[in-house]
């Protein structure tokens, strides 16, 4: 695993499947609804295995390697066209593209199809850019947005630039950079919840960073991140009796659709 | 002396409580965030050309990789090597054995003043402590190591051993520590005031004590660097210099120490280069002025063959303690060193202290990242420490103990049901769609408190229709 080293990206397909993720199918549907139109916009046909359930990160990472092969063992079998799989999360892209194989490296015939299987996952945003080719016209009004990068994205996937790219497209938005855009947000899945002080701080310095950089909201193309900077927001909103929310957010692909589609201006 | 009182670490078990105590701590994150935003900063400008460095870091790693791959027959060369320049050769399994040879040797000089280069495998072996116990002054000449002995701490940085502390601080403990000296807080004056202090220890002391940077197998040289020329002074101003190092510093060639020092010094400290490079390979020779009359070389494992014997888990030996991963770690930036309980913190320190203290005591320490990859970015040496970080929590809650000392000891029983439910439930797409479908409907009875999430986040909620419904409805445009 190298992001330097760039990967060979396929011709536009006719057809791809989407995993959607947990969090998105249970947590902020919209987000998977605006990938599927994002995609679909482009003439691809979006394929939804419904037996689709977990990445099984959140095991993998927690010191439960036979737990989390029961579950990633079940999306081996979910892709059997040799279409791409679109993943609109760099979080779970990352899983299922670099520690697949791993997961799997004592079973040859289960690291064969893991293998395979990550040679055609692809984030969300690196496939737009990469694969889809993206150019489409922003008919929003003018707004500046800040772009919050997962760290799996950024390290692992190396994707951190088609987000940016994709954003850099839109020509009435501005992009503001905050300070120490690189710096994880403190979610890390459980370790949000096995060292709560420690994440709470660095994500409080991460709202506060987003809000000193001037932005009217946030974008980024991992949902985990989202939910754990939104909900920190949220709740300093709350304790100082604030209504409006101070720092708004979205997932990528909704912001995408929203500029390009003429829904909101 | 009351200088002798460096303390010795804590079991890593109170972590949860210190890392609070830090993080509430408004003065010591200041500190700590200014010094990793320097610190990052000048790396950075020492590494312009990405392509060059990723190239470069492929080289330190191969150079690390070459010398582990032949680890046992290199460090049979460097002792013959070592030997035929004149050097002793001690070899110890335990701190406590490190320490015997150190203070045998002390009572063979009949010594009793010590001045210390900075070393950290001294720190591990609580060597301190172990000299003043035999009534032995062993005193710190490094800069910042002199500061944190003068307060009774332990280093909180491996590099920047005094990172913690303010101008202020360091200048209301010379007023109070160092006899005669009034308050200060001009550092051109406070550090004349340690020179001053120091220049006279360096003329005083039988014995001079340094770790190493590098011990490289095929001449039998000991490298070591540093900024002050108090290492300088340590290794050749007494009759006796005692290096100690763990088995992992060898090197096979003296080309792989040039081609490891491009990236040492600026991974560390953003320094092209440092100020003192010391390479010793030999006591001093008859027709020589200068040098100690004898050099001792103590080579430690203190748990490090169980890191080698383990083809994973072997990577951690790669470390050239630069300190780059604790510099650009989040976790880290807010808790600072001494939380983590450990000679070494940060990254490097809960993947190596495992090792050294057993996975028992430390396993918080590899728990404690959100598995960000920082670390593993900058590292000069390319250790995939998130990788280990894996691995480690999974020895440490496997079903049986395993091979690593302290394997299996956190596993508890709540948990590892919790995570063997949450298995069933995602491993059965048709018990998964229940599940999900009960909570999307059943979601006004989500709980408002969600432990340890909602503490500093608003709740978060299943949304009233799964994207799987929404998929299935037809489109609507």
């Amino acid at each position: 695993m190298n992001p330097s080293i760039p990967r060979p990206y396929p011709p536009k397909p006719a057809n791809a499947y989407l995993f959607a993720t947990c969090l998105i199918d249970q947590f902020a549907p919209q987000a998977g609804l605006d990938t599927v139109s994002l995609l679909q916009r482009e003439g691809i046909s979006i394929h939804f295995p419904e037996a689709q359930t977990c990445c099984g990160q959140p095991a993998y990472t927690s010191g439960y390697p036979d737990e989390a092969r029961i579950v990633a063992r079940r999306q081996l079998d979910l892709f059997p066209q040799a279409w791409p799989v679109v993943v609109p999360s760099g979080s779970c892209a990352a899983m299922m593209r670099h520690h697949y194989p791993k997961l799997f490296a004592n079973d040859p015939v289960l690291y064969a199809k893991a293998n395979e299987l990550a040679g055609r996952i692809f984030e969300l945003t690196e496939f737009l850019i990469h694969v889809v080719g993206f150019k489409r016209v922003d008919v929003g009004g003018s707004c500046t947005v800040a772009l919050h990068t997962s760290c799996h994205a950024r390290r692992e996937m190396g994707v951190h630039e088609t987000s940016a790219a994709l954003l850099a497209g839109l020509t009435q938005v501005k992009v503001v950079r905050q300070a120490r855009a690189e710096e994880c947000c403190g979610f890390g899945g459980t370790f949000a919840m096995r060292h709560p002080d420690i994440s709470a701080a660095i994500v409080s310095d991460k709202v506060a960073s987003l809000k000193e950089s001037g932005a009217q909201r946030v974008v980024s193309a991992d949902c985990g991140c989202l939910f754990n900077i939104l909900g920190r927001a949220e709740k300093i909103d709350q304790s100082a009796a604030k209504g409006t929310p101070s720092l708004p957010g979205e997932h990528i692909a909704s912001f995408l659709w929203r500029r390009t589609s003429g829904g909101e201006a | 002396m009351s200088q002798n009182q460096t303390v010795h670490f804590h079991p890593a078990e109170g972590f949860a409580e210190r890392s609070r105590a830090a993080v509430n701590d408004a003065h010591l994150r200041r500190s700590f965030r200014g010094a990793m935003d320097f610190l990052q900063a000048k790396r950075l400008s020492q590494f312009p050309d990405a392509d060059e460095l990723s190239a470069l870091r492929d080289l330190g790693k191969a150079i690390r990789l070459h010398a582990l791959a032949n680890l046992p027959d290199l460090l049979e060369q460097l002792e013959a090597k070592l030997q035929a320049n004149g050097i002793q050769v001690h070899w110890a399994e335990t701190p406590d054995q490190a320490n015997a040879i150190v203070l045998d040797i002390a009572h063979r000089h009949d010594a009793k003043n010590m001045v210390k280069g900075k070393s950290m495998v001294s720190e591990e072996i609580g060597l301190n402590h172990a000299m003043e116990v035999a009534g032995i002054e062993a005193l710190e000449t490094d800069m910042g190591e002199y500061i944190v002995q003068l307060a009774g701490e332990a280093p909180s940085h491996i590099i920047m051993p005094a990172i913690h502390k303010t101008r202020q601080q360091i200048a209301e403990l010379f007023a109070a520590k160092v006899p005669g000296v009034a308050y200060t807080d001009n550092v051109d004056e406070l550090i004349r005031i340690g020179r001053d202090v120091l220049r006279k220890k360096f003329a005083a002391a039988e014995i001079g004590l340094s770790g190493v940077n590098f011990a490289v197998a095929e001449t039998g040289t000991l490298y070591l660097v540093e900024n002050e020329g108090n290492g300088r002074m340590c290794t050749s101003v007494p009759k006796v210099h005692i290096a100690v190092t763990g088995i992992e510093k060898v090197v096979a060639k003296l080309e792989h120490v040039a081609l490891l020092n491009i990236l040492l010094p600026r991974s560390a400290t953003g320094q092209a280069v440092e100020t003192y490079q010391n390479f010793i390979s030999g006591p001093r020779k008859p027709d020589e002025l200068d040098g100690p009359d004898e050099v001792h070389l103590i080579l430690l494992d203190n748990g490090r063959t169980q890191a080698y014997a383990d083809v994973q888990l072997r990577a951690t030996l790669q470390c050239i303690r630069c300190g780059a991963c604790m510099n650009h770690c989040p976790v880290y930036a807010r808790i600072g060193g001494h939380a983590y309980g450990t000679t070494y913190p940060g990254p490097i320190g809960a993947i190596i202290s495992p090792h050294l203290l057993g996975l028992e005591a430390t396993y918080a320490l590899a728990t404690a990242s959100s598995l960000c990859g920082a670390c593993v970015e900058v590292c000069p040496v390319r250790i995939p420490i998130t990788d280990i970080l894996i691995r480690l929590r999974n020895e440490a809650q496997a079903a049986s103990a395993g091979k690593l000392r302290g394997g299996g000891r956190a596993r508890k029983p709540l948990q590892s049901s919790i995570w063997l439910v949450w298995s069933w439930i995602y491993g059965q797409p048709w018990l998964y769609r229940i599940v999900s479908w009960l909570m999307s409907r059943g979601r006004a009875l989500a709980p408002s408190n969600q432990g340890a999430w909602t503490r500093s986040r608003t709740p978060l909620n299943p949304a009233p229709q799964r994207l799987r419904d929404l998929l299935r409805r037809p489109a609507s445009g």
